[in-house]
């Protein structure tokens, strides 16, 4: 059974505690509103998927706190990672 | 928590014993090496500071080796200096003096040579360890503890399990009567609401922001984003998006007291029973800026699995990512057993903190770490903020 952990209610994301394969329904473990995602892909053990639609340019939450912003559209389900989320701090390049 | 320590002139207690050979700056390593191989049981302190520094540098190295040179678990000091350097050799040599230790100097320039400042270097090491085993270990309790808090090579399971019950366990200790000191403020950009909160003194909770301000301020005066330097690219394999994620998870391995006290890299803890240290987040840095502030024992939680320890202070490698624990433990001191029983998440975090109480009692009275008996602990530096020039 694929695992996944989420630490706070405001979050949009949850961390996967094993390796979960593209179109598995992982448990959910924290908050159980946050039940029922299908994973569009394979989510590496200790890497994020998004738990709900996510706009470009909203914030990505985890311990309730907003750890960097959507550079794209992000769906319920999508791997979350560098590719399509950029931070918002110590960013002398901006 | 009971265990048998070397009660120092100062007060302080050691879980060590050391006959520290330290070099005053780089260009003095090899012979304080040299003396410290002919020297048993001696350890060498050697590092790539102390001579053409800006002067605030300068004094921060100085007051660093000072620190390092007074920490519980030295009971005596040979200082190996080349003669020409930065570091204010007068000063360091009163400050460990004044600590109440033996302490011995050696100036390669004035004693002419290799040769003849590794001889007179063993003669004066051999003295100083005639004092050191005549000292014996005496009853100690908790509260004579310092105990050092740090992460290293994390991945998201150190934000989410290894750090949580390492923070249960400093909550412990310091209900318990102990003092922790905890640093690696780049590791709070982005976490700064979850320090801020436990913070009631308005001076401490302006020197802790001004410090995240700081170290973020001179990242992003280099131009670039300062990921890939933080996170790391092992951070980022290990499931970590972005600094503050990075920060989020970190800062939990700290437990949720009171911070009340904030020093400078390179001060001693006082009285504060939860202390942030000015300093970076990699280890040869930060694991100095802990041994300075006097730390006895450094808790180490490491995700992707760090190796090293530190020549003076036993080190004790910790992880919940079964993975890592499984591949390297050769150098993993304590694994958390934690998947299995997840949806009892509390009850698991208070018996492996309690796992972990025990196994830090034990090296209170002794036993060693996986970095000491593996010697991974050789290469440290001192953090300096202004160029070499």
């Amino acid at each position: 059974m694929s695992k996944a952990i989420v630490m706070n209610e405001k979050d949009n994301v949850a961390t996967a505690l094993c390796d979960i394969s593209e179109g598995s329904r992982p448990v959910v473990i924290g908050f159980k509103s946050k039940q029922g995602v299908v994973v569009k892909s394979d989510i590496p053990f200790g890497h994020k998927f998004a738990l709900s639609k996510v706009s470009e340019n909203e914030p990505i939450i985890k311990y309730g706190e907003v750890i960097g912003v959507s550079t794209t559209f992000i769906d319920a389900g999508d791997y979350v990672h560098v590719h399509n989320v950029e931070s918002l701090r110590g960013r002398g390049d901006q | 928590m009971n265990f048998y320590g070397y009660h120092r002139k100062n007060g302080a207690v050691g879980v060590r014993n050391y006959l520290v050979i330290m070099s005053t700056v780089i260009c003095a390593n090899e012979i304080a090496e040299a003396i410290s191989q002919k020297v048993p049981d001696s350890v060498p302190i050697l590092h790539p500071q102390g001579c053409c520094q800006m002067p605030v540098d300068l004094k921060r190295v100085t007051s660093t080796l000072a620190g390092l040179g007074i920490n519980p678990n030295v009971g005596a000091v040979l200082l190996v200096s080349l003669g020409c350097e930065g570091v204010n050799l007068k000063e360091l040599e009163k400050r460990i003096k004044n600590s109440g230790r033996p302490v011995e100097k050696l100036v390669i320039q004035d004693i002419g040579g290799i040769t003849n400042a590794v001889n007179k270097g063993v003669e004066l090491a051999n003295l100083l360890a005639e004092e050191l085993n005549k000292q014996h270990k005496e009853p100690a309790d908790i509260s004579n503890l310092v105990v050092g808090i740090k992460c290293g090579s994390s991945d998201t399971l150190s934000g989410l399990l290894t750090n949580p019950i390492v923070g249960l366990t400093v909550d412990k200790i310091i209900e318990s009567g102990g003092r922790v000191v905890f640093g690696e403020v780049t590791e709070m950009i982005g976490a700064e609401n979850h320090i801020v909160n436990r913070i009631i003194n308005p001076e401490i909770k302006n020197k802790v922001l001004g410090a995240i301000t700081n170290i973020e301020k001179r990242a992003k005066s280099i131009g670039e984003d300062m990921r890939e330097g933080q996170p790391t690219p092992g951070n980022i394999k290990g499931g970590l998006t972005t600094i503050e994620e990075k920060s989020l998870g970190a800062v939990i391995k700290s437990g949720s007291k009171i911070i009340d006290d904030f020093i400078e890299y390179g001060e001693q803890v006082r009285g504060g029973k939860l202390t942030v240290v000015d300093s970076p987040g990699r280890e040869p840095e930060l694991l100095t800026g802990l041994a300075a502030a006097g730390a006895q024992v450094i808790i180490f939680t490491t995700g992707r699995g760090a190796p090293q320890g530190y020549p003076i202070c036993p080190v004790i490698k910790v992880t919940a990512n079964p993975r890592t624990l499984c591949k390297l433990h050769e150098f993993i001191d304590v694994g958390f057993d934690v998947n299995e029983n997840i949806e009892d998440i509390n009850s698991v975090f208070d018996e492996e903190s309690n796992k972990l109480l025990q196994y830090l009692n034990e090296i209170c009275n002794g036993k060693q770490t996986k970095a000491e008996l593996n010697k991974y602990n050789k290469f440290i530096n001192i953090y300096v903020t202004g160029p070499v020039i």
